[in-house]
């Protein structure tokens, strides 16, 4: 079954453009990179989610279930975590997780104390005190304490430090192999790298691509450094080279194609170093928006 | 409604159910204690007051209130106390949901699995019940004051009660009047300048229409749909006034659980 099924979603904000025609669906226990930069429509799309704003057509489905129609039922199940979080300033952090646990029906206070512990989290202090990164882990707290089966979390890592990080990446995964979808909005390519199996990329509010992770790495570009004595870039002027870059005797390249004729073409060449490599998602990224 | 939610907004604000209580307690005790003071020199205060402009007296009732007698004595301090009131009942309707929206709480607590018609109700009977708590303690203060200050001077029971009795009415109003204009307005940044706004705008739109004369202004505003003159006077409401002012409650009302169940919460920016 589907656990987010998006369906020729779009929103306009008045004459501004939230986002346009977004279909996308996500099977249960993935993890779903949502890839875009600032202003591409991320937050939009998971706000539509959680039916904190009203699309313009369209719709989405969570759960097999209408977001519209069965808000609160759906999220009873959804651990949601903003890229930027806000909560009751004059709250102790115990006070406000414990609010927030009575909105579910079962007994979330064991779950609530094992992710503090692992957070880190001084639970005695008041909100209005705490730092930008520990206002940050309460809301991983907060976003986790119930179990959610869905979690949406929208650039999740802004103000973590990287070993914050990687505990919440360590968190994420667990949650993941007990079966939970996470559903995981980023600009920052290297984790969701790390993280996803499968990514959508999404551009002026549209998206631009879906695939999987690997398929994006491998039919894509290939980069490609060629080190030789007296080389001449021209010498790889071929139809699928783009990109062409001479530093210190070495010319590097993107090809996309079929690789042999590029092999082929080196062969013919005295060389001293050949690298061929993988482009890092952030490069086939930067082709997405060329 | 949601028993967490009533609990939260209720713990909120009970500072400010306490200072706005005090504060009215004080308004009540303090000046009806000068009583008997004002009727042992009624003819003098009558004279001295006679001497201000007519449009004075007529913006605060004083040309049809007698300050010699137990109720028009205590209608001249309940017209600042519904001020007082009015404002407070404002801040608390455009507080109500704004609060969340410019403190950016709002994504909290509409990601949790309550609905919006949920979280309106709750928020509303929390509210309600802050105003009554100050409501309960206007009672009290008015019948300690009248009771410890009346001296040998008789009353009429009927007329404080129905002075006190409109007060509820008159808090639903500016309560559901400021939710529903904080939700017609794409942000309220700050709940007071609209709070005071709309408080001590419907007052001065009273004094106005008594300075005047027979200006139709009054129609909208509270102070002359309860105006305490009119109810000592005639011992009862204004009956079409009354309605009047019922019914632009419930339309508010209503329309706000319209606008708020199809409102897209700002996000962060």
């Amino acid at each position: 079954m589907s656990i987010i099924e998006v369906s020729h979603l779009t929103k306009y904000y008045g004459k501004a453009r939230g986002i346009v025609d977004v279909s996308f669906a996500e099977e249960e226990g993935e993890i779903f990179g949502f890839i875009g930069p600032n202003g591409a429509g991320k937050s939009t799309t998971i706000r539509l989610l959680l039916s904190l704003i009203h699309p313009t057509s369209g719709g989405a489905k969570v759960f097999g279930k209408d977001v519209l129609a069965h808000g609160p039922e759906i999220r009873r199940d959804i651990g949601y975590l903003p890229s930027e979080v806000f909560y009751y300033e004059g709250m102790k952090v115990i006070d406000l997780l414990k609010y927030s646990a009575s909105f579910y029906a079962h007994d979330c206070t064991r779950r609530l104390h094992e992710l503090s512990e692992i957070m880190e989290l001084e639970l005695h202090r008041r909100i209005s005190d705490l730092s930008y990164g520990n206002k940050k882990k309460v809301g991983i707290v907060q976003g986790l304490l119930h179990s959610p089966k869905l979690l949406l979390l929208d650039e999740p890592t802004a103000g973590l430090d990287p070993l914050m990080q990687r505990k919440f990446f360590d968190l994420i995964r667990a949650e993941n192999s007990r079966g939970v979808t996470v559903f995981f909005s980023s600009h920052i390519l290297g984790e969701v790298q790390r993280l996803c199996s499968r990514v959508g990329i999404i551009r002026e509010g549209r998206i631009a691509e879906i695939s999987d992770i690997r398929t994006l790495q491998q039919n894509n570009y290939k980069k490609v450094g060629v080190t030789a004595a007296e080389l001449n870039p021209a010498a790889f002027d071929l139809p699928g080279v783009t990109n062409v870059q001479t530093e210190d005797g070495t010319v590097r390249f993107f090809f996309k194609g079929d690789i042999n004729t590029v092999l082929r073409k080196i062969s013919g060449i005295q060389v001293m170093d050949v690298t061929i490599e993988e482009p890092t998602l952030e490069e086939i990224f930067m082709h997405y928006y060329e | 409604m949601n028993a967490n939610i009533y609990r939260h907004e209720l713990l909120a604000r009970l500072k400010s159910v306490l200072i706005w209580s005090l504060a009215i307690a004080y308004l009540i005790l303090f000046n009806f204690s000068m009583f008997p003071v004002f009727a042992d020199q009624a003819a003098m205060m009558n004279e001295f007051l006679a001497r201000y402009p007519r449009e004075l007296r007529a913006a605060f009732g004083l040309d049809r209130m007698d300050l010699s007698t137990v109720s028009g004595f205590y209608s001249f301090i309940f017209f600042f106390v519904q001020l007082c009131l009015a404002i407070q009942a404002s801040n608390y309707g455009f507080g109500l949901v704004s609060v969340e929206e410019s403190e950016l709480t709002a994504d909290f607590l509409l990601s949790k699995p309550v609905s919006r018609s949920q979280v309106l109700t709750s928020k509303l009977l929390a509210a309600l019940t802050s105003l009554t708590i100050t409501n309960l303690v206007a009672w009290a203060c008015s019948f300690t004051a009248v009771l410890l200050f009346r001296g040998a001077r008789a009353y009429e029971p009927r007329t404080l009660l129905l002075l006190l009795g409109s007060i509820v009415i008159f808090q639903l109003f500016f309560l559901n009047v400021g939710l529903v204009i904080s939700l017609l307005v794409k942000r309220v940044r700050s709940v007071t300048p609209y709070g005071l706004g709309l408080g001590f705008g419907a007052y001065v739109l009273n004094a106005f229409s008594g300075i005047l004369g027979d200006v139709k202004l009054e129609l909208i505003t509270p102070f002359k749909h309860f105006d305490p003159t009119y109810i000592v006077q005639h011992a009862a409401y204004n009956t079409p006034l009354l309605l009047l002012n019922a019914a632009v409650t419930v339309i508010s009302l209503a329309a706000s659980y319209w606008l708020y169940i199809r409102r897209d919460i700002p996000a962060v920016s």
